[in-house]
């Protein structure tokens, strides 16, 4: 549901945007026919979870990294290698630890023309704008985290930058922090105090995205799309309390919370439920979460009533939706729970899993895990296989190899073995790197 | 806003005090001491005459000031090396494949055997004058000091964040002031530690390379160490012990007035981004910072140079200029040198191998094999030994910070001795009491890489957390129990590389340990060390290049077989943290 792009209009644009990671048969596919355009006075939100290829796409739209096909375009002409327009602020802040304030904000001039003089009183002015004065010989160390994002905020604003990026700039800021940080952002750019004309940002807080975007763009994972592409709300509803503020914020948490899902706009009263043409896979995509975790919510969800809406669930126990995701997804994959709507709810068997005692729990997942975790099944129909009751890492490692990229491949086996040692349905030497069938009541010594 | 602002370095202006005319004695002493000693290099010298050394104390101070010229001339040269070879091989991915496992097995190869290869070559470049046995030398020690400070640049630059790399494009920094900025800074931590290292490892070098005897000639260098060898020639028992004390005392000064200040100094390149307490302080550094000599320099002086350097590159390295040369071009010149290094190689190594084969039987290359293994036993002898007594003693003194804080740098002073200037005396000790020397000898090898193992146990032993040697104290964990449980395990990583180190370390030190002598009495032992300096003193060019060959195979074969398995252990189940 991608926007039809204009590149006349816009100041940047990504046209038909295809990028893989590796090469040759290994390559991965990581965003899909992106179209994004950036216009003139606009603070444009990037949702997504991990793996959604945002911080591709930001990075690909800087000219850090070129595409594998499609183009950027900078007021209409094509751009290649980093554009000079444009600023950056990461998410760690990416400061140079032996440089003062005032040398890090330096940085962004040092090869510009700025002449001598006005050069140093731009680097002033950044780092009065942005709060910072009386700070300029301080070392990063000396700094707090807001401070230093800060320093990265003025390293950017130095520049004027036509558009500046932001890649999770709040995300390793305590809250508080990073409310103060963001309001004193909004109001420079409202004020018009800094000249750049537009701000794209990557994040993963939906809240966020709500409160600070004039457009939201939703991507959805594996590979990364565009799911969503629609204004954001006008800005005297986007206070936390507004009802239109947390009609949106449940919104979107619907939609990232059924990745499989087509989306309905805004504003429809019924969700669609259809679901979307997914590539059929031989594994599923493992969530990277540990069991305990797992057995932590189902708890948590039994305790609750057997059902609770997910971005509910999220306020209660303090997650970003990041986070709380994977959990989901680990449930859902289980069949312990169901999602439906943006709640989620128990199974029988999960009802089960939540008052059982540590024995009794382990057997409920051992059968959801060999109900319906593939990979794990296919360790145990190979290890069954193998005469010798033993199956070497690289084997199951190559069967991957067709559905994930060699790091993905690596995590998700690894999720598998956490998930099947607690089982108790195989052993496994991490110093070997084999799989042994597991023997009742041998002395449990699996190693690593 | 205050508009006012200046940075610091030009705010603090001290005023002038002592401590500026103490530099400014110190600096122009220097000067003056470098520039006379650089026009000694030059004098004529031909090889059938022996360089005459005057053994009388006064002419030490002058012999120790022209070793310490030649250490820091070929640390000058292993920094320079190290940043070309590092840059290209961190950068150039075609290059890397063939630079990085070279840099292993330079690392690995006995640079001592080469010795006199380097000394015809470089006498040949200069003819008549001690400046080809002055680059001799410097080039050996920088054999010994260049391998490990290229291999941790490169290391760092493979590390740098990805986001920090990425703010540099996107402000488009060019090369120079990515490097000035971000890659010089990053990597500065590891290139100190192992400069340091290498620049105690090389006094060893030295001490190796400025007397020897190559093709039948003895060729002495003017320099501590041919003092010492002429002492040992005349049994001069008074002159030995001066030279002694002078390496001594020359260390210690080159630690505290160097190294100290250096390491100091670059702790404001640590990239952890909070503030640690105990970092490590000079006196010299804290006298330099706060002279007002160094202000005016740094605002006249260093700030333009550096200025003056920025400009320069800038004007040649802008960041939105293409590759310097078109792809096809670059491709046909990276492709003929490619080809020309491999031709090289190609030959070198049949010209090894007809030269070799010409000459040495099956039966007498079974033989050098033979003598190899009697060096390898010498070293496992001299790793399991000191390991048995100096790990006890290690870990007691890192688990006693008081005591960690006065021996390390003694330990760090042991390792940075030569320990061939005193294997002389423990010949002497040896004829006395009559010791075998083909046992003897291991003591030769430990006198010099016992240290790294010491070293590197109490470093492990000090960095054992408090919480787990907390636990073992509730759950009363003693005696072998407490050794087996916590103790080895903690330190076993430090103590493989410290062990990799000194086995290293033992297999160059085996060509100068297993024949040594006191004025007319000589002592050999069976070995491959021994072959190889008998085979470079009589210039036996088929023997020399089957000694290396061998020795290096052994070494290359061991790090492959032994060090790195026990090294990927170590990372993947003992590391703490």
């Amino acid at each position: 549901m991608a926007t039809v792009v204009q590149s006349t209009s816009a100041l940047l644009s990504a046209e038909s945007i295809i990028k893989y990671y590796g090469d040759g048969s290994k390559r991965i596919l990581v965003l899909k026919d992106v179209n994004l355009a950036i216009r003139e006075g606009e603070i444009i939100a990037i949702l997504g979870p991990s793996g959604s290829g945002k911080s591709s796409l930001l990075r690909i739209l800087a000219g850090l990294s070129a595409a594998s096909e499609g183009t950027v375009r900078f007021q209409g002409t094509v751009q290649t290698g980093p554009n000079p327009h444009v600023a950056i602020v990461f998410q760690t802040f990416a400061l140079f630890p032996w440089l003062s304030v005032y040398q890090n904000v330096e940085v962004g001039l040092l090869n510009s023309d700025v002449p001598e003089i006005q050069r140093r009183r731009r680097i002033l002015e950044a780092i009065d704008v942005i709060g910072l004065d009386g700070f300029e010989d301080a070392y990063p160390k000396e700094l707090s985290g807001g401070m230093r994002q800060r320093v990265g905020f003025a390293r950017a604003l130095v520049v004027q930058p036509e558009i500046l990026f932001m890649d999770e700039p709040f995300s390793a800021l305590d809250v508080l922090t990073g409310e103060n940080l963001k309001k004193e952002l909004l109001s420079l750019w409202r004020s018009r105090k800094i000249p750049t004309k537009a701000i794209v940002m990557v994040t993963h807080n939906i809240e966020e995205a709500v409160v600070m975007g004039d457009r939201l763009v939703v991507m959805g994972a594996n590979p990364g799309v565009v799911r969503v592409d629609m204004p954001g709300l006008p800005v005297e509803e986007r206070g936390k309390m507004h009802p239109e503020h947390v009609r949106l914020v449940d919104y979107l948490y619907g939609v990232m919370t059924n990745p499989k899902e087509a989306v309905a706009p805004f504003g429809a009263t019924e969700p669609l439920s259809q679901p979307a043409a997914q590539p059929t896979r031989a594994y599923q995509l493992l969530p990277h979460v540990p069991v305990g975790q797992v057995t932590g919510l189902v708890e948590r969800l039994h305790a609750d009533g057997d059902r609770e809406d997910i971005y509910a669930l999220g306020r209660e126990l303090q997650m970003e939706v990041d986070d709380l995701l994977p959990l989901v997804q680990a449930i859902d994959i289980l069949d312990l729970g169901n999602i439906e709507e943006g709640d989620v709810y128990l199974t029988a068997a999960g009802v089960h899993f939540a008052v059982a005692g540590v024995q009794e729990e382990k057997e409920v997942f051992r059968e959801q895990a060999v109900a319906h975790v593939q990979l794990i099944k296919q360790i145990l129909r190979r290890l069954d296989a193998s005469g010798n009751g033993r199956l070497r890492r690289e084997a199951i490692l190559r069967e991957l190899a067709s559905c994930f990229s060699e790091d993905e491949a690596e995590r998700q086996l690894d999720t598998a073995i956490d998930w099947g040692r607690y089982a108790e349905l195989f052993a496994y030497d991490d110093q070997e790197g084999v799989f042994y069938r597991e023997v009742p009541d041998s002395s449990p010594s699996s190693g690593g | 806003m205050r508009l006012t602002y200046m940075p610091q370095a030009v705010k603090n202006a001290h005023r002038i005090g002592w401590r500026d005319l103490v530099l400014f004695v110190a600096f122009f002493g220097l000067l003056f001491g470098v520039l006379h000693l650089t026009k000694e290099m030059r004098v004529h010298f031909a090889p059938s005459v022996t360089m005459q050394i005057d053994l009388s104390p006064r002419a030490l101070p002058g012999y120790a000031a022209r070793s310490l010229l030649r250490m820091f001339l070929a640390f000058g040269a292993s920094l320079l090396f190290t940043f070309v070879y590092g840059y290209i091989a961190a950068y150039n991915l075609r290059a890397q494949k063939i630079l990085v496992p070279l840099l292993d097995i330079l690392q690995s190869v006995p640079v001592l055997g080469f010795l006199s290869i380097t000394v015809t070559g470089f006498m040949a470049l200069f003819p008549g004058s001690l400046l080809g046995l002055e680059c001799a030398s410097i080039f050996a020690i920088f054999t010994g000091q260049a391998w490990n400070m290229t291999f941790s640049f490169y290391q760092s630059l493979r590390t740098i964040p990805t986001e920090l790399r990425e703010a540099t494009t996107i402000y488009r920094l060019n090369w120079w002031q990515r490097f000035v900025k971000l890659e010089a800074p990053y990597s500065m931590i590891g290139l100190v530690w192992n400069g340091m290292m290498s620049f105690g490892g090389g006094w060893f070098f030295l001490a190796a390379s400025e007397a020897i005897s190559v093709l039948g000639n003895n060729f002495k260098l003017p320099g501590i160490g041919s003092y010492m060898a002429t002492a040992v020639e005349k049994g001069d028992t008074k002159a030995v012990a001066w030279a002694i004390l002078t390496m001594i005392l020359v260390v210690v000064v080159v630690d505290q007035l160097f190294w100290r200040p250096v390491v100091a100094w670059s702790q404001k390149f640590k990239f952890e981004q909070t503030d640690s307490s105990a970092e490590p302080t000079s006196f010299v550094l804290d006298v330099v910072r706060k002279s007002a000599l160094m202000d005016w320099l740094e605002k006249r002086v260093f700030a333009r140079i550096g200025k003056a350097l920025d400009t320069l590159f800038a004007r040649t390295a802008r960041a939105d200029r293409g590759p310097l040369l078109p792809a096809g071009v670059s491709q046909i010149v990276n492709g003929a040198v490619t080809v020309a290094l491999g031709a090289l190689v190609l030959y070198g190594a049949v010209r090894s191998f007809n030269v070799v084969r010409s000459e040495i039987t099956l039966l007498k290359a079974f033989h050098v094999l033979l003598l190899g293994l009697l060096t390898l036993l010498r070293v496992v002898v001299m790793v399991v030994v000191a390991t048995v007594i100096w790990t006890p003693i290690g870990v007691r003194i890192g688990f006693t910070p008081r005591l960690a804080r006065i021996a390390q740098p003694l330990v760090q002073i042991g390792a940075s001795f030569p320990a061939n200037l005193i294997f002389p005396v423990a010949v002497l000790i040896f004829l006395r009491l009559h010791v075998n020397f083909e046992w003897g000898s291991i003591l030769l090898i430990a006198l010099g890489t016992q240290w790294y193992i010491l070293f590197n146990v109490i470093a492990g032993a000090s960095a054992v957390p408090g919480d787990l040697r907390e636990a073992a104290l509730v759950f009363r964990l003693r005696g072998w129990t407490l050794w087996k449980t916590l103790i080895l395990p903690a330190i076993f990583p430090a103590w493989v590389t410290g062990a990799l180190t000194a086995a290293g370390g033992a297999w160059n030190a085996s060509i100068v340990a297993e024949v040594a002598s006191w004025g007319t009495h000589k002592l050999t032992a069976h070995g491959l060390g021994a072959y190889v300096a008998d085979a470079t003193e009589r210039g036996d060019w088929p023997a020399i290049i089957l000694g290396i060959a061998t020795m290096s195979a052994i070494v290359v074969l061991l790090n492959r077989l032994v060090w790195r398995p026990l090294y990927a252990l170590a990372e993947g189940r003992y590391r703490l943290g």
